[in-house]
């Protein structure tokens, strides 16, 4: 067998990772609930095994993710991680090729030229030793960019890099001295023995015309075995730990695990899948606009996975989901941070003592509930209710007199049991009204009301609705003739994607200017109900920096459909802001009026006839 | 005056000395703004879990400051974190974290 003292660290550092690697995952494994269990089980002899695998491919080694983000970055990223793969994958081939007949250790094919100073002429020969050279300067390019991105990260599309720990750094420097060394040791044996291709061939020439080759090329391959010893002690423990777990995440994902309301394995694997590459620092408003850089996702990430939470700083989020749509891994941020919150926040209550319900149900076809912040924009709920009368629709105001919530700030910052015991109270009045649609202004209760109550009733934003009623008829409105733009609140752009409808309804009434910040990319007015941290002065600078990018080109009007957002505008905007309802109802054609009346005399007759 | 060796009433001063200022000197430490609070009221007047128990900010920030654990304890956290209240207060209080640090007060006095 093939054999030398050199390949002690390489071999040592492999065995410990693997073992370390195998107990964690199967300890992971035997933590899932049963259903989970199974479904990973099954999913290894499905098609959907074929799907992960491609996912793999496209994002661990090519990093399509990151190559739309910046091709630089890409690039750094690709070349690293594939060329690696390729390194380790070819190099096996190769050795396989060589020596068909015996098993060799695993070392043999990292350290091919070592054992192999002298080929016999093997299928391919040169072929595999100018690939291998190839595959080797693609890493070697990748580790030069990511030395020049810790010099100037702008030049890969990063205003920000993320700060890194001591334990990181010290595995980042192990790892940029793996592929030098590997190109030191080549080259010597290269300049001793003769061979060698148009990299590791030149190099060895060039060093063995004034270095002591037969000397130095021994220790050049205690030194990559060295490196690549400590880099496998130090992975489980540093950011490299996202290498192996961001393929149990994407098979996890694949077999249709989900996050859970408390802490799962699946929690821990997203957490370890972090590589705290840092492109959620930029997008974060807190970092652009509030200049707070400490808080962000990657920091959370770690903070959980090391267990030392900060309070202050993890609660200092807006949840508006902007790193989580820019995640290369596709880590769901939001759900892992709203986990740790709950840990943090959670305590245990008196249900029936926490919730009084206060109003009793009344038998309707359409719910209109306005939630908290549509109270304290009255104009929202003026326009809902003349929408709704003008358009004939048999609704009940449910929080007409207030004091409903529908849970999800309690949701936000961890209070989970006092979310669900507000929920069930909720369910409870909705159900008996018997009513087939429920419409709210408020997007934060839409949110909770589609994803979280489970209910058996369609759930519309009113911007759904509304645009519901204008297609059938319902409802005319008459063209404003002025310049607007719309902005996406954080839960109607990113975690449902409502885009269509407003901009529908809009089209209709002003002339719609474009922005850069919409869509999925829009902004979060500051005003977040899930940021309790943040002073007031940082939540203007955010509003008013989310203010300036939207009114880039000068709109008459600021349109958005959320009264939180609303609100917190109309403190910082020089023109006016207006929710989607009260631009309708303003826009509402005389004939609606004229129903409108009609009806309401009607239902004033019906009571005064029960009177 | 007349000593007639008794009085009306019993002593009405204030012992300042026993005042417990630990929590608020800890929401203080955390998040600075309870100390703009004027006790105005605005808070408690729309208040989504005032509508349905005796949950009032005002009364919860004057308890803090006079160190009332018992009153604090029992109404603390019927809060719904809707965020009316951080709208509503004219002096800028960051009322939502002020009801979050005093819940940390209360969960965690005895480490105080």
């Amino acid at each position: 067998m093939k054999f030398d003292y050199f390949v002690l660290p390489f071999t040592l550092g492999l065995v410990f990772l693997f073992i370390y690697l195998g107990i964690t995952y199967a300890r992971w494994f035997m933590q899932l609930d049963k259903p989970d269990r199974k479904a990973i089980g099954k999913g290894f002899f499905s098609l959907k095994l074929f799907s992960a695998v491609r996912e793999i491919i496209l994002e661990s080694l090519l990093h399509r993710k990151i190559f739309r983000k910046n091709l630089l970055l890409g690039f750094m990223h690709m070349s690293l991680a594939f060329g690696w793969f390729l390194l380790i994958f070819i190099g096996n081939i190769e050795d396989r090729v060589y020596e068909p007949q015996t098993l060799n250790p695993p070392y043999v094919p990292i350290f091919f030229r070592f054992f192999n100073t002298t080929v016999h002429p093997f299928p391919f020969h040169n072929f595999f030793s100018v690939l291998m050279d190839l595959i080797l300067l693609l890493v070697l390019a990748g580790i030069v960019l990511a030395w020049g991105k810790r010099i100037r990260s702008r030049a890969y599309g990063m205003r920000r890099t993320t700060k890194l720990s001591l334990g990181d750094k010290f595995a980042m420097v192990s790892l940029w001295f793996v592929f030098p060394l590997r190109l030191l040791a080549e080259s010597f044996t290269h300049a001793v023995y003769g061979g060698g291709e148009f990299l590791t061939g030149t190099v060895g020439n060039l060093l063995g015309s004034f270095l002591p080759a037969s000397a130095l090329f021994y220790p050049a391959w205690w030194a990559y075995s060295l490196s690549l010893g400590v880099f496998f002690l130090a992975l489980p423990f540093s950011r490299y730990m996202h290498i192996p777990t961001e393929v149990v995440l994407i098979l996890s994902r694949h077999f249709g695990l989900k996050e859970k309301k408390e802490h799962t394995p699946l929690t821990d694997v997203e957490v370890h899948s972090c590589s705290r590459c840092g492109i959620c620092i930029d997008t974060c408003q807190l970092a652009f606009a509030g200049g707070i850089k400490h808080v962000q996702s990657a920091y959370q990430l770690r903070a959980i996975r090391y267990q030392h939470i900060n309070p202050a700083e993890h609660l200092n989020c807006m949840m508006c989901g902007r790193c989580e749509n820019v995640c290369p891994v596709g880590i769901n941020i939001k759900d892992v941070r709203l986990i740790s919150r709950n840990k943090l926040n959670g305590y245990p209550i008196d249900k029936n003592e926490f919730v009084r319900p206060t109003v009793k149900p009344v038998k309707t076809d359409v719910i209109y509930f306005g939630g908290c912040m549509t109270h304290q924009t009255p104009a929202i709920k003026k326009s809902m209710t003349k929408i709704l009368r003008s358009a004939g629709v048999n609704y009940w105001f449910m929080d007409e007199q207030g004091g409903i919530c529908c849970g999800r700030p309690s949701i936000l910052t961890g209070h989970t049991e006092q979310a669900e015991a507000i929920m069930n109270s909720n369910v409870q009045i909705i159900r008996q009204s018997g009513a087939k649609i429920m419409v709210t202004s408020c997007p934060i209760c839409y949110k909770v009301f589609k994803q979280d109550y489970n209910l058996d009733i369609d759930v519309l934003h009113h911007s759904q609705y509304i645009n519901q009623l204008l297609a059938d008829g319902k409802l005319n409105v008459k063209a404003m003739g002025s310049n607007a733009v719309y902005h996406d609140p954080c839960e109607l752009s990113r975690d449902i994607r409502v885009y269509e409808e407003p901009r529908n309804i809009l089209e209709k009434i002003v002339r719609l200017v474009p922005s850069t910040y919409e869509k999925d990319n829009s902004l979060c007015c500051g005003g977040s109900l899930a940021n309790l941290s943040i002073s007031l002065e940082k939540r203007l600078e955010i509003t008013q920096d989310a203010l300036d990018k939207l009114t880039v080109q000068k709109p008459d009007l600021l349109i958005t459909s959320c009264p939180q957002c609303k609100k917190t505008f109309e403190k910082a905007s020089g023109i006016p802001v207006r929710d989607l309802a009260e631009i309708v109802a303003s826009a509402m054609s005389a004939t609606d009026k004229s129903a409108e009346k009609s009806i309401r005399q009607k239902k004033h007759l019906q009571a005064s006839e029960q009177y | 005056m007349i000593e007639f060796g008794y009085s009306l009433q019993s002593n009405r001063q204030i012992d300042f000395d026993l005042n417990d200022r630990r929590m608020l000197k800890y929401v203080r430490k955390n998040e600075p703004s309870i100390d703009w609070c004027m006790s105005c009221g605005t808070c408690a007047s729309g208040c989504t879990a005032g509508a349905t128990s005796d949950f009032s900010l005002r009364r919860m920030i004057l308890m803090t400051r006079r160190g009332e654990e018992d009153e604090l304890k029992t109404n603390i956290f019927r809060c719904r974190f809707c965020g009316k209240c951080i709208n509503a207060c004219p002096r800028g209080v960051n009322t939502r974290n002020v009801i979050y640090w005093m819940q940390q007060a209360v969960k965690n006095i005895n480490a105080l």
